[in-house]
């Protein structure tokens, strides 16, 4: 296989671990379902594109300002949404996402359904995948703390959260904003890698298939979600040679994960270096002395 | 003079048509386990949940005397009905969220456990000790400690200390509450009487002042009710706690409460001690029935 075909494809991971690594603290630790994240993509994409043709910004603080944007229109949006419960909410964000694209079409300035091309190709392997560790690093510490574990908490038991005094909806704004800040920089690393953009890439499809992801991977976990990412962007390409059918593949694939680990890949449980040595020091003792014990240290 | 921990007056909580509760009034005072009695629908769980800022009240207040002066904890929700109306109760009406009251020092536990189930009992514990750290969350998206060892920065050592503390104040808790040895186990995997048990440490974590324990004897039996009887008298004097109590089993209420608030279809019906309540004849027709 060429390295520029698999450097192409581990560029696309990368983008992709990025986004899904915010929807996986606002899905798979807060517990909200979120159908709009292409929306936040589009926003972070368009600005910096935006910032980068028109304006001549340099690449990195493009990337970081359509993230910053993109948080920004999250926390219009939250407050408005967040009071409303599970279904409901995922039903706003749905029509978040397809507005966001809807305005997009129509504005001519971003060049409307056309959309924007002749962006700078900025996007190496190098920076998307510093953006990657720097966003894995934060999430992973943020998980771990009291911040963390509040938003564990209102996943469980929303009212029980409330009684012990955390207040839900500060959390969740949280929660939204921080994934919303994630979509908005892989957006954003995905206009500097694909060099033109239209409002028919975010699409329902591109936020169902980072939804996607973030559950196959297992929800709670965010190692989980980055194996999920990589199996899933890298299965149809696995495919190509099926041509037309290699969807319907991927879709068997989703399926028969869905079917033998409902609970997806890792689902809860956390992948590092740590736990691999636990694991192969307590593999020849009996299996429940592998039982899950807690962080005794809290944050490690 | 005693002071008056919780004041309820006038309260009353319409659903539509249905008043759930009507016109009710008590107050409790410090250090005192107060029980609330009454047949099933009677509306206790409705004034516990118009406690904690769950509901919001239609008619009354209830004020919250933690030290100097009474806070106001829950006050009416003055708007009727009409567009306008509706607009300022969506923008202007700020009644106090039940996170807030939480924090004031008013903890409940629940009728039908809500505990974090998928969590491990310590963590369970854990995160209810939040408000103990003050850490931000810009600083816990870094680490604080050197990887695989026990160092932390020297600009995290006040966080990783605080965090320390979290840990040290669980560990008392579950030990307190003889749930240590269950610390790993997933908390809807712990039998019915030590979930009812962690949900009690779990209110405990708040450091709180006034405990709201709804039904906290369900589901065990008749030597864990004695223990439990034991356990919240030791937690009340170990805490300096104000206790109010929903209950079923006229054993543990009896002899547990100082005073005994009993509430039927809503409305009032008898105050006092245990020994007045159980020859009450109004008490022992609503739960049993008139001699015909």
């Amino acid at each position: 296989m060429a390295w520029y075909y698999l450097e192409g494809i581990l560029i696309l991971c990368g983008i992709n671990v990025m986004v899904v690594l915010g929807l996986s603290l606002l899905t798979g630790f807060t517990g909200l379902f979120s159908f709009g994240h292409a929306g936040f993509m589009a926003i972070g994409a368009y600005v910096s594109a935006s910032l980068t043709t028109m304006l001549h910004w340099p690449f990195i603080p493009a990337v970081v300002a359509g993230g910053l944007v993109a948080m920004l229109m999250s926390f219009i949006i939250g407050g408005l949404t967040l009071n409303l419960k599970g279904d409901y909410f995922c039903i706003a964000t749905l029509g978040f996402g397809e507005a966001i694209r809807l305005i997009l079409n129509n504005v001519q300035t971003f060049g409307g359904a056309r959309g924007m091309a002749s962006i700078p190709l900025k996007s190496s392997l190098v920076a998307v995948y510093a953006f990657v560790i720097i966003g894995v690093i934060f999430m992973w510490f943020l998980i771990r703390s009291r911040h963390g574990r509040n938003m564990v908490a209102i996943r469980e038991e929303e009212l029980a959260a409330q009684a012990i005094g955390i207040n839900v909806f500060r959390y969740k704004m949280l929660s939204l904003a921080a994934s919303a800040l994630y979509a908005g920089i892989g957006g954003a690393l995905w206009a500097h890698y694909l060099t033109f953009i239209n409002p028919a890439m975010f699409m329902l499809t591109k936020s169902t298939e980072m939804t996607i992801m973030v559950i196959i991977g297992g929800l709670g976990s965010i190692t989980g979600s980055i194996v999920g990412t990589f199996f899933l962007t890298f299965l149809p390409e696995a495919f190509r040679e099926f041509a037309d059918w290699r969807m319907v593949v991927y879709g068997a694939a989703v399926i028969a994960v869905m079917a033998l680990r409902p609970q997806g890949l890792l689902g809860g449980i956390e992948f590092s270096p740590k736990g691999i040595i636990k694991w192969i020091t307590t593999s020849g003792k009996s299996k429940k002395a592998q039982v899950k014990t807690p962080v005794e240290g809290g944050k490690a | 003079m005693t002071t008056k921990v919780l004041t309820l007056e006038n309260v009353t909580k319409r659903f539509g048509g249905l008043t759930a509760v009507g016109d009710v009034s008590f107050s409790i005072n410090e250090g005192e386990i107060f029980g609330l009695i009454g047949p099933n629908g009677a509306g206790k769980t409705t004034i516990f949940n118009l406690i904690t800022g769950v509901y919001t009240l239609t008619e009354g207040n209830i004020h919250f005397n933690k030290g100097e002066k009474p806070i106001l904890v829950a006050k009416a929700d003055p708007y009727g009905t009409g567009f306008f109306n509706d607009l300022k109760r969506r923008f202007v009406f700020r009644p106090k969220k039940p996170s807030d009251i939480a924090e004031l020092g008013i903890t409940r536990t629940f009728q039908n456990i809500r505990l974090f189930k998928k969590l491990s009992v310590y963590e369970n514990v854990l995160t209810a000790c939040h408000r103990s750290a003050k850490y931000g969350v810009l600083v816990s998206l870094l680490p604080w400690k050197l990887p695989y060892t026990n160092i932390p920065y020297p600009m995290f050592r006040k966080q990783v200390k605080q965090e320390e503390a979290l840990n040290a104040k669980t560990e008392d808790l579950l030990k307190l509450m003889g749930l240590w040895e269950y610390r790993a186990m997933k908390a809807s995997n712990l039998p019915y009487g030590l979930q009812r048990k962690l949900e009690i440490a779990r209110a405990l974590a708040l450091d709180p002042k006034l405990l709201l324990l709804d039904e906290p004897a369900a589901g065990m039996n008749p030597e864990e009710t004695l223990a439990l009887l034991d356990l919240i008298k030791e937690i009340r004097d170990k805490f300096n706690l104000t206790v109010l109590i929903i209950e079923h089993h006229m054993d543990l209420v009896m002899n547990l409460c100082d005073r005994i608030y009993v509430l039927n279809f809503g409305k009032f019906l008898a105050e006092g001690k245990p020994s007045d309540i159980q020859g009450n004849p109004q008490v022992i027709e609503a739960y049993l029935g008139k001699e015909e």
